[in-house]
């Protein structure tokens, strides 16, 4: 059978640059799900795209579909007359019309094939209706009803050519055919387009480059050339080679100059300008490294990106951009001026007028708070207190400069410039420049301690703020980032090896809200549950079980992130040894008929009531109904020096080996080496094994059932000194 | 064509070479509305005229009052008081960025000269009720115009959809005549021995005073006032079903609102509700216009009813 390649462009108004790559790969998934289904196999297929066309380019796609023969087995030819006739009635032919083979009815249906040309028909307009644009709108006269046509922008043309044979359709009015637009402005009137062969050829011919990715490399090589000519370095930036590619079918990069005295600006301010406001590449000096870095110097230059070959080689055009830079660099740099007249800790009082949230007062009470609660940082961090305390008091300053207001996602960093430009201590503007640090899993951590200290305190502040006044991420939705607040604290004290009580640090921030007069309960116990919850998220990737860490936390009392992992590490080497499985094995068996037995103990009654284990509490009462001290009341009710008969060896053996392990395990955690706490529990191992494989745990004897369920309680106990083995999975 | 390859438009020779084209291609001139209002899409001919599926294409100037935006005459770019040339074609045409180019060509940009671009901008305004997907257009990297498919005004879809053009004609005329300073253009040209008028011989002390009673003048007592006065009787003319009053009170409120921010006596808070109030007279007065007229429409067109 013989094939033909296919050519479809959708032509429209000027296609959103961001919206270009998803458009291609839903193009060609659409086209191929329509090909599958009509069961056509395409060769290689191409997709291109430019602001005011997507096309797509299948090779070797057969001119019909294959005809398909159906056949469907009736009864035996010598099965009743009914059995046949019920078969006829399925299939909807005559007797004479079925073939028999083997003595079987068969009924067999030919389905011819259909030609391409018809399928392709049918497939463009269902794919046009079925595109998925993040955004669409309807247009024009049509758009009177209530389902006319959506597309990106109005579309405006269909070109549809099999082979060279026209693929006759109709979409919302719009008719296909041969013909397409050229270029914009380099371009007037109809192009004829032959087919797939001469497609992108004939666009070339008309100033458009319809592969998206050979402007990409015109963008990317001539913006650097351009650079270079100039004797300066193009600072590289992919988003913007892929941004300005979409704005454009001829795009010609073109270098400008602004004036020097512009670059008095920090060079952040001036890149952003650049790049969100004008879609500019920005230069270094050629002696500088091409990648951002602390030592490059800024260079007096942009590139833009122009979408045509202009008469007068671009003068007009890089001179109006230069003018459009200056309005803004100059805005820039009146900012810059005015908010350096005013020291920060006098930008600061205008934060008392700043909302942090209603509910927890103003971004001027939470420096308040910030201050008093860098005090509460003691041990590693405790020599970066007094600049840490510098620094929390205009920490938060810059939000209200106009540089700020103007370039949001400077915050932070104006704050170091500003605090940079009032000679402040080094360890003072790096805490302010980088408090906000991490931003995310990949954001670097500041390096100063003193920043460490302010960007715990901004983050610690914030958690317990919004936690206390029940403000809590909810599902998918967390509008005040406390996830990745979280976060942030949680690699900031565990990548610096922090070791402090974050919940001594939490009911700290929460003491001062009260001071304030912001009433709040107490939210450590929550937040901790929340930790956990990120830490699991946050370890995954690091290749750590979310259920050993559950183990850990589940002991409770654990706040000391640093030494929780580290016995989660541990933890998690020991459950992989062989020693590992069957003490957990072990473990596992021996809860669950403990968990049996307390829930018998429960149904039996008041039997119990009145027997108060001595808990080393001054009142015997107040633990009686805590869980975690069940093991410990049925360790003081079964002591196990008083056996009144003689143990089986097995029995004697777990006895001994349990005397040995449990001081070794509690030093060893006190001690926090965790790999000799599981050595302890694996020396435990092999005498457990032996106590089920020879010991009756059930025995008719209730006094030796009672002690053995208490052996099996002091074992269960003595794993728990380590982790909780029950929230571990397998 | 020729002369202004040699000599740049002033800005009202612009303005009439914009009016002749868009009267040439069937569009009425209308003059500005009567109010101070904060851009040329709450003028009625685009607001309410966007409603409803009558064609309607039409043109005009529109004064825009941003009190905040004053800067007492001294910033070369911003003004409390600019102007804003709107075009409104419903149902937008199939040529309709054709259209907008020649006129660009119209008053002097050769777009092979100068880099044209369509850059995505959609536009929303929650006061109106209103949003609608185009682009910025950029000229040789600046802002001049927003072009917009209206989606949806007053919280009712566009059927049909209408095509909104708005120039910024101080920046294009600032483009056109090479001028780094607004008060430097020319408003007009040279005639005879009368020498040409410059923007700032016209509006700087406009500016200086607007400025200064926007921002320091205006009794807020009255303004406060006068937003209560026109929410009222807003209320009223909807109750009296006369929504083209309505909805003038509702620009009346939001002008008033605007004053009172540049006053700067509406915290944060309070902000969010103004606007919510605003809001709420903008859309009931659509509602009623659409109201008034639905069943006249659906009459006459029957495949709007659907």
């Amino acid at each position: 059978m013989s094939a033909a390649d296919f050519l479809l462009e959708l032509r429209c108004e000027e296609i959103p640059a961001r919206m270009q790559a998803g458009a291609r790969a839903d193009l060609e998934k659409l086209f191929r799900r329509e090909m599958d289904a009509a069961g056509l196999k395409a060769g290689a297929i191409t997709v291109w795209s430019t602001p005011r066309r997507l096309a797509l380019i299948a090779r070797d796609l057969p001119l019909a579909t294959d005809a398909v023969s159906e056949e469907v087995k009736g009864p035996r030819t010598s099965a009743p007359e009914q059995a046949l006739e019920g078969f006829l009635r399925k299939t909807g032919l005559a007797k004479d019309q079925l073939t028999e083979r083997d003595g079987v009815w068969f009924a067999v249906t030919e389905k011819p094939g259909r030609a391409t040309e018809d399928v392709l028909a049918a497939a463009i307009p269902a794919i046009i209706r079925a595109f998925p644009w993040p955004k669409s709108q309807r247009w024009g006269a049509a758009s009177i009803a209530t389902d006319a046509l959506r597309w990106v922008r109005p579309l405006s043309g269909i070109v549809a050519i099999l082979g060279e044979d026209l693929v006759e359709c109709e979409v919302g009015g719009i008719r296909s055919g041969y013909a397409t637009a050229g270029h914009r402005f380099h371009h007037h009137g109809e192009i004829t387009i032959g087919g797939a062969h001469d497609y992108a050829d004939k666009l070339r011919a008309c100033h458009v480059i319809v592969d998206h990715a050979e402007r990409e490399g015109m963008v990317r090589e001539q913006a650097k050339a351009a650079a270079a000519a100039a004797g300066l370095v193009l600072v590289e930036d992919e988003g913007l080679v892929i941004e300005n590619a979409g704005l454009t079918e001829w795009p010609v990069p073109l270098l400008g100059r602004f004036d020097e005295a512009f670059l008095d600006v920090p060079p952040e301010v001036i890149q952003l300008t650049a790049r969100v406001n004008q879609k500019y590449f920005i230069c270094v000096e050629s002696s500088s490294p091409s990648k951002l870095g602390e030592d490059r110097k800024l260079a007096n230059a942009f590139v833009c990106t122009a979408n045509i070959a202009a008469t007068d080689g671009g003068a007009a055009i890089v001179d109006g951009n230069r003018k459009v830079l200056a309005a803004r660099l100059s805005d820039a740099r009146f900012f810059w001026e005015q908010d350096k007249k005013k020291p920060l800790v006098q930008h600061a009082e205008k934060l008392g007028r700043i909302t942090f949230h209603e509910k927890l007062g103003t971004v001027a009470q939470r420096q308040d708070r910030f201050v008093a609660l860098v005090d509460a940082f003691q041990g590693q961090l405790a020599d970066a207190v007094p600049a840490a305390k510098q620094a929390a008091a205009i920490l938060k300053a810059d939000l209200v400069t106009e540089m700020v207001g103007e370039f949001p996602e400077l915050q932070g960093l104006m704050g170091g410039y500003y605090a940079q430009a009032e000679n402040l201590p080094d360890a003072v503007v790096a805490s302010v420049r980088d408090h906000y640090k991490p931003v995310g899993q990949a954001d670097a951590l500041p390096d100063e301690d003193a920043a460490v200290l302010a960007a715990l305190v901004d983050k610690i502040d914030a958690l317990v703020g919004f936690f206390g006044a029940d403000l809590k991420p909810t599902g998918s939705k967390d509008p005040f980032a406390l996830r990745r607040a979280a976060l942030g604290v949680i690699r900031l004290v565990t990548e610096k090896g922090l070791r402090l009580s974050l919940g001594q640090l939490f009911d700290a921030a929460a003491q001062l809200y009260r001071q304030q007069g912001v009433e709040m309960e107490s939210p450590s116990a929550d937040l901790l549950a929340f930790f956990a919850d990120r830490l699991k998220v946050q370890q995954r990737e690091a290749g750590i079980r979310h259920d050993l860490i559950d183990a850990v936390f589940a002991l409770g009392g654990e706040d000391d992130l640093v030494r929780l992992l580290a016995r989660v590490h541990a933890l998690q080497a020991f459950v992989g040894t062989e020693d590992g499985a069957n003490l957990l094995a072990g473990y596992k068996r021996a809860a669950n008929i403990l968990k049996k037995e307390e829930a018998n103990d429960q149904t039996a009654g008041a039997h119990g009531e009145g027997v108060v284990p001595p808990t080393g509490e001054e009142d015997p009462l107040v633990l009686v109904d805590d869980p975690a001290y069940r093991d410990i009341a049925a360790q003081f009710a079964h002591p196990e020096r008083t056996l009144s008969y003689q143990p089986e060896p097995a029995e004697a053996a777990l006895i001994a080996a349990l005397d040995a392990a449990e001081p070794q395990a509690e030093q060893a955690v006190a001690a926090e080496d965790f790999t000799a706490a599981m050595a302890a529990l694996a020396s435990l191992r092999a005498p457990i094994d032996a106590f089920f494989d020879q010991v009756t745990v059930n025995d008719a004897d209730a006094n030796k059932r009672a002690s053995r369920l208490g052996i099996l309680s002091r074992f269960r106990a003595a794993v728990h000194k380590v982790a909780d083995f029950a929230r571990i999975e397998g | 064509m020729a002369d202004i390859a040699t000599k740049p438009l002033s800005l009202q020779d612009m303005i009439l070479r914009l009016h002749a084209f868009w009267g040439e291609q069937g569009c009425l001139i209308l003059q500005p509305y009567d109010m101070r209002m904060g851009a040329g899409t709450f003028h009625t001919a685009t607001t309410l005229r966007a409603l409803g599926p009558e064609p309607w294409n039409a043109a005009f100037v529109q004064p825009c009052r941003r009190p905040t935006d004053g800067r007492y005459g001294e910033n070369p770019n911003r003004l409390q008081h600019y102007y804003q040339y709107q075009v409104i074609l419903k149902p937008s045409p199939e040529n309709l960025q054709e259209l907008y180019l020649q006129s660009l060509v119209e008053i002097g940009i050769d777009p092979l000269v100068h880099d044209i671009r369509f850059v995505e901008d959609d536009w929303e305004s929650p006061t109106l009720g209103a949003w609608g997907l185009g682009w910025e257009v950029w000229c040789d990297g600046m802002e001049v115009t927003q072009f917009t498919y209206f989606q949806q005004m007053g919280g009712f879809d566009c059927r049909p959809v209408a095509g909104e053009l708005t120039y910024g004609l101080e920046r294009l005329a600032m483009y056109i005549q090479g001028v780094d300073n607004v008060y430097d253009l020319a408003f007009n040209a040279p005639k005879g021995n009368r020498p040409g008028v410059s923007y700032g011989e016209v509006f700087l002390e406009n500016e200086k005073q607007m400025s200064k009673w926007n921002f320091e003048v205006a009794d807020t007592d009255s303004l406060f006032e006068g937003f209560r006065r026109a929410e009222e009787e807003c209320r009223r003319s909807l109750d009296a079903n006369v929504p083209i009053a309505a909805y003038e009170q509702a620009i009346e409120a939001s002008h008033l609102f605007n004053l009172l921010q540049a006053r700067g006596v509406i915290s944060v808070q309070e902000r969010a509700s103004y606007m919510a109030r605003v809001r709420d007279l903008a859309r009931g007065s659509c509602e009623a216009y659409m109201a008034k007229f639905k069943d006249e429409w659906a009459a006459k067109y029957p495949e709007w009813a659907a």
